[in-house]
This record gives C-alpha cells, sequence and structure tokens, in this order.
C-alpha cells in the first residue's frame, strides 16, 4: 500500500531541515540535498582566501605579504631558471598526484604516495646497486620498471588488507609512510652507503647510464616526458576505456556497480598497484634526474603535497597538470623568500592553507542561502 | 467517565515538499496503557511518532500531554515533557559503554571521576533490573546483541525520565525470543503506569501485547479500537483497505512453459538470519507473478538471489532450462535477467553521471571494443533509447540526479528492456512515482508480458500487484504461504496471508510454534 514517497524513509535519518530563522538577517542557510560537488569557482576562492590567511601571518612576521608574494612568484616563474626549477619540482607531484588521484576516484583514500615514492626509488636504486654492469641501453628501462613494481607493491600492502579484512586504508597507507622512510634510512646508513662518501647518507652518485638525460644546462629532465605521457594516459583511461567507465562507476555509485557486475575488490588492488606505480615512477625519475644518488631526505614530502594537488585538481587531468605546476611553484617560490628573511616552511603553511579552505569551501558549497519570506 | 489522555494530537498535518506524509490525524493515548499504531509501510506511522518526540514539527495541527497543550520542536523538549523514543534504528554511539551512551547529553556535574561514574552506573542498573532490563553496563555498544542495544535504549528514555515512551517498530530486529523478552519488559513498564506505544505491522504482536489500537493507512488514521473488540482477520482487512476501483483486467495468456524454477531455497540475510526458508515458487514464460507481502519477510533477499547479488546456501534455481549461477550478477546479466532494483538512486543509477554512462550499465561490454567503449555508437544508441523511452531531459550529458523521478524510472527501464531479457525483477517499480509516471511503468510491464516475457512483480502496493499480476503469491518468514490466480484473489485474503494467518487450523499451528 505503501505509495510513500522515498523522502520519508530518508527523512527518519535525518534532523528536520525545517528552516530556523535567523534573527540577525532575514536570511537563512539551509543544507542543499542536491548539491553534492563544488562550483569551479570555489576552488579558486578558496586559493584567494588562503593566500590572504596566510598574508595575515606573514605580516605578524613584520614584512608585507603583497612584496613577499611577488617575491615568489618571480622567483618561480619570472625567469628561465625559476621556470625549469619549479617544473623539476612538479615532476614529482604530477606523477604522485595522478597515482592519488586514480584511488580517490573509486573512493580508496590513499595517503601513502610519500612511501610509494621512497619504495620506488629504493627499487629503481636496487638495480645500480645490485647490477652495475647491466648493459647500457638496458639501465633505465630497469629501473623505470622496478620503481613502479616496488611503488606497486607498496600500495598493494594498503589494498589487500583493505579488501580482505575491511582495513582502513587510511591508516595502512599512512603508517607504510614511516616504514618506507625508515627502511631507506637503513639503506643509505647501511648496506648501500657510499664507501667514500665521508659517511654522507647516500648511496654512491649514478653513472651517466644510471641518470636521466637533462635538457641544456637545467635540472630539468627526462622525467617531465614520462610526467606528461602518465597524465594523457590517464586521461584517455578514464575516459575511452571500459575500465575508465568501471572506475567511474565505482566512483559515483558503487552500490549500482555492484548491479552492474562489477567485482570492486578486484579493482581496488589493479588501482593501487597503478596508483602506487605512478609514485614509485615519481620515486625514480628524483634518484635518477635530480638528485643522481639515493640519500636521506630524499623527499620533501612530494607524496603529501600529491594530494593537495589531486584535491586542488578535481581529480581532473588537465587540472592536475595546472595544480601540479603551480604547487612546484610555491615550492620554488619559498626557496626564493628565504633571500629576504622568511623560512621557506612559508609554502608549507600555504600548502595546508589551501587544502584546508579547499575542504571548507566544499563543505560549504553544499549549503545555500535564502533571503527568509 | 471522563477519560484522561496521556497523549492527544490533533489535526496533525505533515508534508514533506509536496507529498502529505499525515493527513488531518487525530490520535489519542490514554494513560498506563500499551497503545499499538498498526499500519503499512509508509502509513505515516513513524512520521507520527516523529513529531511526538520532536524530531519533526508537524506542519499544522495540535498536540496536546496530559491535556495541557504543547509545542514540542526539539527531542530535549519532548525529553522534558517525559516523552521518549526508541527508533527503529538505535541512536547509539558505539565506542562507548552503555552508561556512557545513556548518561549523555546530561549536563550536571563538570566533574566526572571514576567515582561519579560508578554512581551513575549503579543507578542505571537499578532501573534496569527494576524493568528486568539486563545488559552489561559497563561494556561498549558494538559489543552488545541488537536486543541488548535496544534494552539501553529502553533504560535511555526511563532514565531521563519518561513516562510516555514510543518504540518504532521494535521486534523488527529482534529474534522470536528477545521479543518475547520485550512484551515483558513492556508489560513491566504498563505495570509501573507508564504509557507505551508501539508502532508494528505485524498483527500478532498487537493481539499479543496491546490495551488498543489505532490503524493508519496511506497518511490517515482511519479507525481506533479496543483490543477486545477486535481480532486479526478484522485488523488485517482494516490495514490494507477496500478495493478502491475495479480497474480493466488484462487479457488472459494461455500460460507457457516454466522458465524460472525456484526450488527448497535457502538464503541467510546480512546478519545470519534466516530470510528465506525452503522457498519454493515457478514463474512461466509470459505472465507476471506478483509478490506480496509485508515488508522484510525475505522480499530483498529473494530479489538480490535471483539478480546475482547475493548466494544461496541450500536449494537450487532453474532459468531458461539451465541452473543460474550462485552469487553471480554477471551471470544473471547473460542469463538475460533484467533487474528493476528497489531504490533506484540507491543502487540502479549513478546520479551524478549522464544518460549514456546510466544506460551503459549492463551492456558496457558488448559496446566496447578491444577494451575501448565505442564513444560515439554508444551515443547515438543512447540518444535512440531516450527518443524511444521518451525520457524528458536537457542532454545526453545531464546528471541524473537532476530528471524526475518518473524519468530516472523511463531511463532505468529503457536499459533493462534494451538487453532484451527473458525475465525481469521489478522491486517496487513505481515507488514515489506520481500517477501519470505510475501508468507509463505499468504500461511496459504489460508491454513485456505481451512480448511473452515474464516478471517477478514484488510491491507493497496491493492494488498495483492484483491489478497486473497473472499470479499472486504471498511471502510470510521467508516462504510462499499462499498462491492466488487472477480474480479469486480478494483484498482479505491476500491480508490474511500477508499477516501469517493460512487457515482457521493453521492459524493455530502458527501460534504452537
Amino acid at each position: 500500500m505503501s505509495k510513500q514517497p522515498v523522502q520519508n524513509t530518508l527523512a527518519i535519518e535525518q534532523p528536520d531541515l525545517t528552516p530556523r530563522r535567523s534573527k540577525l538577517l532575514s536570511l537563512r542557510i539551509e543544507l542543499d540535498p542536491t548539491r553534492k560537488e563544488s562550483p569551479w569557482w570555489m576552488t579558486i576562492i578558496s586559493v584567494l582566501l588562503a593566500l590572504v590567511f596566510c598574508g595575515i601571518f606573514i605580516a605578524a612576521n613584520g614584512m608585507n605579504p603583497i612584496t613577499v608574494y611577488s617575491k615568489m612568484i618571480t622567483g618561480a616563474f619570472g625567469t628561465t631558471f625559476g621556470i625549469t626549477e619549479t617544473l623539476v619540482k612538479s615532476i614529482p607531484l604530477l606523477l604522485c598526484g595522478i597515482g592519488v588521484a586514480i584511488a580517490y576516484r573509486i573512493s580508496v583514500w590513499n595517503i601513502g604516495a610519500e612511501g610509494q615514492f621512497l619504495a620506488g626509488a629504493m627499487a629503481a636504486t636496487a638495480v645500480t646497486v645490485y647490477f652495475p654492469n647491466m648493459p647500457v641501453y638496458l639501465v633505465i628501462p630497469a629501473m623505470i620498471v622496478f620503481s613502479i613494481l616496488g611503488g606497486g607493491i607498496w600500495g598493494l600492502l594498503t589494498a589487500i588488507p583493505r579488501t580482505y579484512f575491511q582495513v582502513n586504508e587510511l591508516i595502512t597507507s599512512l603508517m607504510l609512510n614511516y616504514v618506507a622512510m625508515l627502511a631507506l634510512n637503513y639503506f643509505v646508513f647501511g648496506p648501500w652507503k657510499d664507501p667514500k662518501g665521508f659517511n654522507f647518507p647516500g648511496t654512491p652518485v649514478f653513472t651517466d647510464a644510471q641518470s636521466l638525460p637533462v635538457l641544456g644546462d637545467t635540472r630539468l629532465h627526462l622525467g617531465l616526458v614520462f610526467a606528461i605521457i602518465a597524465v594523457l594516459l590517464y586521461a584517455f583511461l578514464m575516459k575511452y576505456t571500459r575500465w575508465g567507465y568501471e572506475l567511474r562507476l565505482i566512483g559515483a555509485n558503487p552500490e549500482a556497480a555492484k548491479n552492474a557486475g562489477i567485482k570492486i575488490s578486484r579493482h581496488i588492488l589493479l588501482v593501487m598497484l597503478i596508483s602506487g606505480g605512478m609514485a614509485g615512477l615519481a620515486g625514480m625519475a628524483e634518484v635518477s634526474g635530480v638528485t643522481h644518488r639515493l640519500m636521506y631526505g630524499i623527499s620533501p614530502g612530494y607524496g603529501y603535497t600529491a594530494i593537495i594537488v589531486a584535491w586542488l585538481a578535481k581529480l581532473n587531468p588537465l587540472g592536475l597538470v595546472i595544480s601540479s605546476f603551480l604547487f612546484g611553484g610555491l615550492i620554488v617560490g619559498g626557496f626564493s623568500v628565504q633571500t629576504i628573511g622568511l623560512p621557506s616552511s612559508i609554502s608549507s603553511m600555504i600548502q595546508g592553507a589551501i587544502l584546508f579552505f579547499l575542504i571548507a569551501g566544499s563543505m560549504a558549497s553544499k549549503f545555500r542561502i535564502r533571503r527568509n519570506g | 467517565m471522563l477519560e484522561t489522555y496521556s497523549v492527544e494530537m490533533q489535526g496533525i498535518v505533515k508534508q514533506f515538499g509536496s507529498v502529505t506524509a499525515n493527513d488531518h490525524v487525530d490520535f489519542k493515548a490514554k494513560a498506563g496503557e500499551i497503545h499499538a499504531l498498526l499500519g503499512e509501510n509508509g502509513a505515516g506511522k513513524s512520521t507520527m511518532m516523529c513529531m511526538l518526540s520532536g524530531v519533526y514539527r508537524p506542519t499544522s495541527g495540535e498536540i496536546y500531554i496530559h491535556g495541557e497543550k504543547v509545542k514540542i520542536r526539539s527531542p530535549k523538549d519532548a525529553m522534558k515533557l517525559g516523552i521518549g523514543m526508541v527508533f527503529q534504528n538505535f541512536r547509539l554511539v558505539q565506542t562507548l559503554t552503555a552508561a556512557e551512551n545513556i548518561i549523555l547529553g546530561e549536563k550536571t556535574s563538570f566533574w566526572r571521576g571514576p567515582g561519579w561514574m560508578k554512581k551513575k552506573q549503579e543507578e542505571i542498573e537499578a532501573i534496569a533490573t527494576r524493568f528486568g532490563l539486563t545488559f552489561p553496563v559497563d561494556r561498549p555498544i558494538w559489543q552488545l546483541s541488537v536486543g541488548e542495544q535496544q534494552r539501553v535504549e529502553i533504560v535511555k528514555t526511563l532514565y531521563r525520565g519518561a513516562d510516555l515512551i514510543i518504540l518504532d517498530e521494535p521486534t523488527s530486529v529482534l529474534t522470536p525470543g528477545e521479543a518475547d523478552q520485550l512484551f515483558e519488559t513492556l508489560a513491566q513498564l504498563k505495570a509501573e503506569g507508564k504509557t507505551v506505544i508501539i508502532t508494528t505491522h505485524k498483527l500478532k504482536e498487537v493481539m499479543a501485547i496491546s490495551d488498543s489500537i489505532s490503524i493508519m493507512r496511506k497518511g490517515k488514521l482511519t479507525h481506533t479500537m479496543e483490543k477486545s473488540e477486535t481480532n486479526e482477520r478484522e485488523l488485517a482487512r482494516l490495514m490494507v483497505g477496500k478495493e478502491l476501483t475495479a480497474q480493466k483486467p488484462l487479457a488472459s495468456r494461455p500460460k507457457g512453459k516454466p522458465l524460472l524454477i525456484v526450488d527448497q531455497l535457502d538464503v541467510y540475510a546480512d546478519h545470519g538470519r534466516k530470510a528465506l526458508n525452503q522457498m519454493e515458487f515457478q514463474v512461466h514464460e509470459g505472465e507476471i507473478v506478483g509478490v506480496a507481502g509485508v515488508a522484510g519477510n525475505g522480499q530483498k533477499e529473494l530479489a538480490e538471489v535471483l539478480t546475482g547479488l547475493r548466494s544461496w546456501h541450500k536449494g537450487s534455481i532453474t532459468f531458461n532450462g539451465s541452473p543460474l549461477k550462485n552469487a553471480s550478477v554477471r551471470g544473471a546479466i547473460e542469463a538475460r535477467i533484467a533487474h528493476v532494483p528497489e531504490n533506484r538512486m540507491k543502487s540502479g543509477l549513478a546520479g551524478s553521471l549522464g544518460i549514456v554512462d546510466n544506460l551503459l550499465f549492463k551492456s558496457y561490454r558488448k559496446r566496447s571494443r578491444y577494451g575501448f567503449l565505442r564513444s560515439r555508437a554508444n551515443r547515438s544508441w543512447s540518444q535512440s533509447l531516450v527518443e524511444q523511452f521518451d525520457v524528458r531531459t536537457p542532454g545526453l550529458d545531464t546528471p541524473v540526479r537532476q530528471l524526475s523521478g518518473g524519468n530516472q524510472q523511463k531511463l532505468l527501464f529503457a536499459r533493462e528492456v534494451d538487453q532484451d531479457p527473458l525475465f525481469m525483477v521489478a522491486v517496487h517499480p513505481t515507488q514515489g512515482l506520481d500517477v501519470g509516471a505510475t501508468e507509463g511503468v505499468h504500461r511496459l510491464l504489460t508491454e513485456m508480458r505481451g512480448q511473452g516475457k515474464s516478471i517477478l512483480l514484488i510491491s507493497e502496493d496491493l492494488d498495483e500487484v492484483m491489478q497486473l499480476s497473472d499470479r499472486i503469491l504471498v511471502i510470510y518468514n521467508g516462504r510462499m504461504v499462499g498462491e492466488l490466480a487472477r480474480g479469486e484473489a480478494t483484498r482479505e485474503q491476500i491480508g490474511l496471508y500477508m499477516a501469517g494467518v493460512r487457515d482457521e487450523g493453521d492459524a493455530e499451528e502458527e501460534k504452537v510454534i
């Protein structure tokens, strides 16, 4: 006999949303259940608010925020050197960003890109350590394959407990970051340490065959091409393939995906393998292209920044390119303000503030403001 | 004699948007009685009780507590008036202990040391034992059984000083043993002078424990009576209502070969409860078989088993001459079984995706080559389906969330019918649709039948079941308890089967069990 619509049962679960009247203004704020995504301009507003927010702290340090920001912008984008450096920083951000974005597509909250990055860097270095006499043309491909597998397996360490034992991936992926970091420390302080390195915690410097080619006399390396290929593949797979469709479906409505006969657990495993693999590739690009050795403290938190990069991009491929470039600039800009007496950690502060305002913005856009009438 | 009413609700109207959930309801409960509010799912019982406990506010109407007019704006107000409600899904914090849950929200005493907690626990235990409600007070909620959790909820209301206790579908989550225990508690509460209101759709319970009975149907309160004045048969009849209009019957078709044979099927629900018990039935080619029954008697699990979403433990399903694969959605799709799920936005469609993606659900494996989707071909295919099924949409990329309910359902039918199914499992296919859209769905179903396809129509809307079905099966407690052909089916007979009453002799037998 029930001709009653769904609202009825749903509404029992939620508090009564009969508008409460605000005494201050003749406006009211109410939850709009039809809104699920924040509009694009919310992203820009969030970034601007984050800059204003950090400006207050800069001003409190006795600096003019405008001067500081313009210094950062010219430092990061104003010179050829600045731009190439920005690109160098954006390579690992973009690769890790693709990795986390693909996991977020199906609501697997991988925050372990940092650990997967380090695992990839270690796996690539293992090739140089254990196969020093490999044929020259095989070295780089082997390092690539190993790094992707290394990072991917690190990702699987999160995916397997999640799939088979319902272990929250947020916790395992985060914890595995520390495991990877400590493992790296073990290698560079222990068995892999350069015997001629005056006790410096790092492996011997890579040979030319073990290093990625660079552009002219800049530090910009072939990793940029990897990142661009990866992002194109990501865009293509998502849009045009059957597999991408399945991921889209799982992301949009896992319950419905089950109805379409999609095995979600299998997808989680594969996606985490790829997600970790991308971060691992970023690790390889970093050791082989920038530092030319595995050493202590190799990542300034690329894997964490990548999470913000992915959110800012809303998991969109083009957005990933733009946001990783901007965040690369933020890191480089942070270095350039050191000359006027601010710590470079200003860029970490801005990063954090951006994420904070992004999340606040997406919450806020679930509400609408109405005039009382 | 002037009777004292603990609660009087007068002319209550509650609207959710354009939908009226309660339409001028007058409800009264006497002090110190157990009052049962009886009605089908969606009859508006819970909504009424939510207004009494401050979860909702009525659109119009008045509430009197002990003869005084009150305004209940929040659960806090309700608590002050001595009204406590135990919801169907408990409102407990899983990680806190039972005692902590009960004192949650209490604003007395800033310092809460172990001594204070101990005192509170003793206080709670004293209340609990007085009413025969035992549960471990110092264990976290997630370690307690469902029955124990319910007891915590009841004690919570008592601790907060409730003398009017509302229980919303209290036995729906309980085992029979736990239910009996609950009834003893309710009797105890009554003996202490508390007023108890329970909402339910189970007739046996009503007859077992209540003093007075109110019956709701389609948002209206139709009857109030003393238990002694009535019996199960009458209640069943009042609950399902009278036949509204004689629908034009469908032309009968010759009975085809058996298409689906379900044999001795045992299926367990999520928490290990046996949902289908030795289920047996057949569906023939070209017939619509309606499954009527009160919600929660195994309909959901039956639909899930047939569409591959749930596994079965014993028995077999033969479909189109060969055995159906256990728990394989793809197996069911490939066997050409279509599915119209119960809640289209929850499990049938992906609200944030566009028309094309939603139409591809079942056929994307066919509509791709070497792993690539045939985007252009799929778009024109979608366009033709949209036109064929008259889905009103601004464009093929519009998120389907933005379509009206009727258009969403048309889209879903377009997808399922385009698969050229042999058999369709349709669960509440017209739920939440307006009259026009409902008619459209009914037309689609009868057209499919006309093409020799079979449909299992699982619905709580008896009118719909009786209008469309060639045969009506009634499900009760995981079993088909009755079968009626079109024509011989009367609402009264179906209502009795739904309530688990078979024939006079059988009714006795049920009670013994």
